[in-house]
């Protein structure tokens, strides 16, 4: 293994390169390109949903297609975009913000993203068989009686992209827990580590619940269970149970890793360590420890009674004081601090109020006896968009912009990223500010056509208008990606006079990161060596061979296997030769583990000698 | 292979699941698991308490359990943990022979437990005609203790293939804590059937 | 690759606290088959479920709590961390079987 092989490649071995990577960079730089690709897809379907929207009685797309086109917007944002990109941030920057050479499970790194990256071309695939239609929520007995296979296709998709993200949540925990460098204490960790680290604890508790409800969902429509069929004593509320179980931990699983983002970016371009630190960490916990206990807030209208709705009220509200912490945090690390208004900054800046509103109508919300006037309103869709794009997606944004360099090598152009941001950011408000009142004025949820005359003429032209601003946002963005990777200059290693150990390691970051095992020696380690003069870190340990994990195909032969047999899973209730793609792709993935059981892998050592050799 | 995974007799590690940094990873992440199938089981059992009453005129728990069967079945998994006890400890003590030994006895045990389940399937199939399919109850119960069953099928495969692939290599520090982690795992398969026979069997008894 | 290392070089004092962790578990082991009759005994006495229901939901948290502690050694060192894992998911545990037991029928 030479240091020297990655000079020219051909594409062959490229691929093959992708394809049996177990780099932690590498399937991080996946994870983002594949969730980008996704995301593009669920734009062009929330597209396809405004333009239906955009007169009274329109008749753009078909009652049924658009009832396809919401599920598919809402799974796919959720599942296989806005996921798929932060752990791709958490694989890119958390083994070396805090020093560690790799992620503990290397080998289940890869299988996870492969396992996501199929579960979201199989539910895409849908498309040409009968996409789901029984919105991402999938309440039975809507999914349980909605005919063809596009439910089949839902639940497989997210059981097989499902168990991918449990496997990441495990190793990150793992990582955190076990690989941080000599002095990186928890409490020196940065603060996209810790909410890494939360975000993985709530994907370890949260996923399990869904993948017992898609079971039972399975279950029921393939296998003739009677879990949700009320003339045999079944119960559709549970899988409302079992799905909010999940589906609320979920939203927490997306933001955290953007206060991540954002606490890092705020203290970065405000030349300041971050306020509060302690209380961020804490806030992080009691956050993550509420939105277990708050599911049933997503059910008020449910009939569980009073009792059960004041509780599940309150400890909603209760989450809006952690998220306030953090909030006021946010702005004062902020104050006195000489504060740079880069592109990363701007999207940051901008989440606050975006934010703040919609942690604010969470609250409207979450007062049980108003919401069975909010309940399945546009107010409720204004909400979630001010949370997961206000929240995540300018997370997601502040964070390309900010790591770009550290995964590519080159710097955004900031021009066209400003760009970029005020028209996604005007768009975004036009958009979905005014839903709030069609909300209010009583336009439901999920409804494929409105009257005219009803008042609601004009605030759906005005969120359509703001659509397109947001994807004109959106088409800049990438014309920048294209833009810099043409003719961008080499990015410094340090561009942005970072704090965190992620900025120490040389540009390119070596597959191994660290030479040697760094020193910590506090909070914000590299800060702490620029302070005192000498810009670098101490070693931990002296120069010495590094264990490096072998590649492998296993991940991906497994996840075919595994994508082979869903598709057997879907078709074999109605054709029984699916059977033999059932069997046949059960039979490559256990294949695969049991070759990956038996055949013993040390891995491979990186010799001292070769190490010297290389120049900083 | 400069990486040595061979136990050195100079110098004895205490536990030899946990000398490695591999080792260590496997510990931790096994627990994690742990952590994640907890709320597994939550998720099925939950689902099993609200649907245990739905017999939809079909039989009914106290119809058809019986308390023999699932005592043998108990004292089976309770004795397999202990005997996997008994092997970590021998593992301790570096004896490779005898924790092979003891983990062919949890094996053997293991086997019995799932023969045993597979009875009592086919028995409230056969003499009840209570199946998956008759009613809520029936899906909620077989999915429960079909789940805790496809994990004991899954340990067992587990076991049996460590066992093979070191038969002729014995004890090192590269399969200890693949033993470790398993036998990890076959104790929380029997935490779980402590709440299967309460929460399903004996509460589902009690009239 | 380490050969085949069947030790028997275990130093005295290892071997010793080995020994008496193994008769400890042995006990509970012994405890934990007591607790599992006197369960299925009180369902077979036929007594009131009023009583029987909470006696045998407490022998098996015991039982439960002897296996994590015990016998997957949680009490030792080095497993502050995974304890706190386990509790959580007990924590969701109950909060789930308090929700569909209590708020699923109406």
């Amino acid at each position: 293994m030479s240091l020297a092989s990655a000079q020219k490649k051909g594409f062959g071995a490229i691929l093959w390169d992708y394809l049996t990577t177990v780099d932690h960079k590498k399937i991080g730089v996946m994870y983002i390109a594949a969730g980008a690709f996704f995301f593009i897809l669920g734009g062009i379907e929330s597209l396809v949903i405004r333009v239906q929207l955009m007169v009274p009685e329109n008749d753009f797309v078909s009652a049924g297609l658009y009832n396809e086109m919401i599920t598919m917007h809402g799974t796919t944002m959720i599942f296989f975009a806005a996921m798929p990109i932060l752990l791709g941030f958490m694989n890119v920057a958390v083994p070396l913000q805090i020093g560690a050479r790799d992620v503990a499970f290397p080998f289940l790194n890869a299988l996870g993203f492969w396992l996501f990256l199929f579960g979201g071309i199989l539910l895409n695939l849908s498309w040409i068989f009968g996409a789901p239609d029984a919105g991402w929520t999938a309440y039975p007995p809507l999914s349980t009686q909605s005919p063809g296979h596009g439910t089949d296709f839902y639940v497989m998709a997210l059981q097989l992209s499902g168990a991918g993200t449990l496997m990441g949540g495990i190793n990150f925990i793992v990582t955190i827990v076990t690989m941080r460098a000599p002095g990186m204490t928890y409490m020196r960790m940065p603060l996209f580590s810790w909410t890494t680290f939360v975000t993985s604890i709530l994907i370890l508790f949260a996923f399990p619940a869904f993948t017992v409800a898609l079971f039972l969902l399975m279950f029921d429509r393939m296998f003739d269970s009677a879990f949700f069929d009320i003339a045999l004593g079944g119960n559709a509320v549970i899988w409302q149970h079992l799905f909010w179980i999940f589906a609320h931990p979920e939203v927490y699983i997306l933001i955290l890793p953007a206060f991540g983002i954002f606490s890092e970016i705020f203290s970065v371009f405000s030349k300041k360590r971050l306020f509060g630190y302690t209380s961020m960490v804490f806030a992080t916990f009691l956050i993550a420890f509420l939105g277990f206990m708050v599911w049933a807030h997503h059910m008020f209208t449910v009939g569980l009674g009073s009792v059960a709705n004041a509780i599940f009220a309150v400890g909603t509200m209760a989450i809006a004081v952690p998220t306030g912490i953090k909030i006021f945090n946010w702005l004062a690390t902020m104050w006195g601090g000489s504060i740079r208004i880069s592109t990363a900054m701007l999207w940051a800046l901008a989440f606050i109020p975006s934010f703040t509103i919609g942690g604010m109508t969470g609250v409207m919300l979450g007062a049980a006896t108003a919401d069975y006037q909010y309940h399945d309103t546009y107010f409720v869709v204004a909400h979630f968009h001010y949370v997961l794009v206000g929240g995540v997606v300018f997370g997601i944004m502040a964070g390309l912009h900010y790591w770009w360099p550290l995964m590519f090598r080159r710097v955004l152009n900031e021009t066209l990223g400003k760009l970029a941001f005020w028209l996604f950011f005007i768009g975004f408000h036009l958009t979905f500010f005014i839903q709030h009142f069609l909300g209010l004025m009583g336009m439901p949820r999920r409804y494929w056509v409105f009257l005219e005359d009803q008042g609601l003429d004009l605030g759906n032209l005005v969120s359509t208008i703001g659509a397109f601003f947001m994807a004109a946002g959106a088409i800049v963005f990438v014309i920048n990606i294209i833009y810099t990777a043409v003719k961008g200059e080499k990015a410094p290693q340090d561009p942005w006079n970072g704090r965190t150990l992620e900025w120490a390691v040389p540009s390119p970051t070596p597959f191994y990161n660290f030479k040697q095992l760094p020193l910590v020696r506090g909070l914000d380690p590299l800060w702490i060596e620029k302070m005192e003069g000498n810009g670098k870190l101490t070693a931990a340990e002296p120069l010495n061979d590094i264990h490096m994990p072998n590649g492998s195909i296993i991940p991906f032969v497994m996840t075919v296997g595994f994508f082979i047999a869903s598709l057997g899973f879907i078709y074999q209730y109605e054709y029984p030769i699916a059977y033999l793609a059932l069997y046949g792709g059960m039979a490559i993935g256990i294949g695969g583990m049991i070759v990956r059981s038996l055949k013993d892998d040390h891995g491979y050592y990186v010799r001292k000698e070769e190490l010297e050799g290389e120049v900083e | 292979m400069s990486h040595d995974y061979s136990l050195n007799p100079e110098k004895l590690h205490e536990d030899p699941a946990k000398v490695t940094h591999e080792g260590k990873n496997k510990f931790i992440g096994l627990w994690v698991f742990l952590g994640g199938e907890t709320v597994l089981f939550a998720s099925l059992f939950a689902t099993y308490l609200a649907l245990k009453n739905s017999t939809a005129g079909g039989p009914s728990s106290q119809e058809i359990f019986g308390l023999e069967l699932v005592f043998i079945m108990t004292m089976l998994l309770l004795t397999s943990s202990l005997t996997s006890v008994y092997a970590i400890y021998h593992m301790k003590n570096h004896n490779f022979r005898k924790m092979q030994l003891w983990f062919g006895i949890t094996a053997f045990l293991g086997l019995g437990f799932l023969a045993c389940e597979i009875y009592e399937f086919a028995h409230y199939i056969t003499d009840y005609g209570f199946t998956f399919r008759s009613s809520a109850f029936g899906s909620a119960f077989y999915t429960l203790v079909g789940f805790h069953g496809g994990h004991v099928i899954v340990g067992m495969s587990w076991l049996i293939a460590l066992m093979v692939r070191n038969a002729k290599r014995g004890l090192n520090l590269y399969n200890a804590p693949k033993y470790n982690t398993f036998a990890l795992y076959w104790h929380f398969i029997d935490v779980v059937w402590v709440f299967i026979f309460t929460v399903v069997y004996l509460m589902g008894m009690v009239s | 690759m380490g050969e085949n290392t069947n030790i028997e070089k275990v130093n005295s004092f290892e071997r010793q606290k080995n020994r008496e962790e193994m008769k400890r578990q042995f006990i509970l082991f012994a405890s934990m088959i007591i607790f599992t009759i006197l369960a299925f005994l009180l369902v077979a006495w036929d007594m009131d479920r009023t009583y029987v229901i909470p006696i045998i939901i407490v022998l098996a948290v015991i039982q439960v709590a002897f296996q994590f502690f015990y016998f997957m050694h949680m009490k030792d060192k080095g497993h502050e961390f995974v304890s706190i894992l386990i509790y959580g998911g007990a924590w969701i545990a109950f909060v789930m079987a308090i929700c569909f037991t209590t708020i699923i029928w109406w």
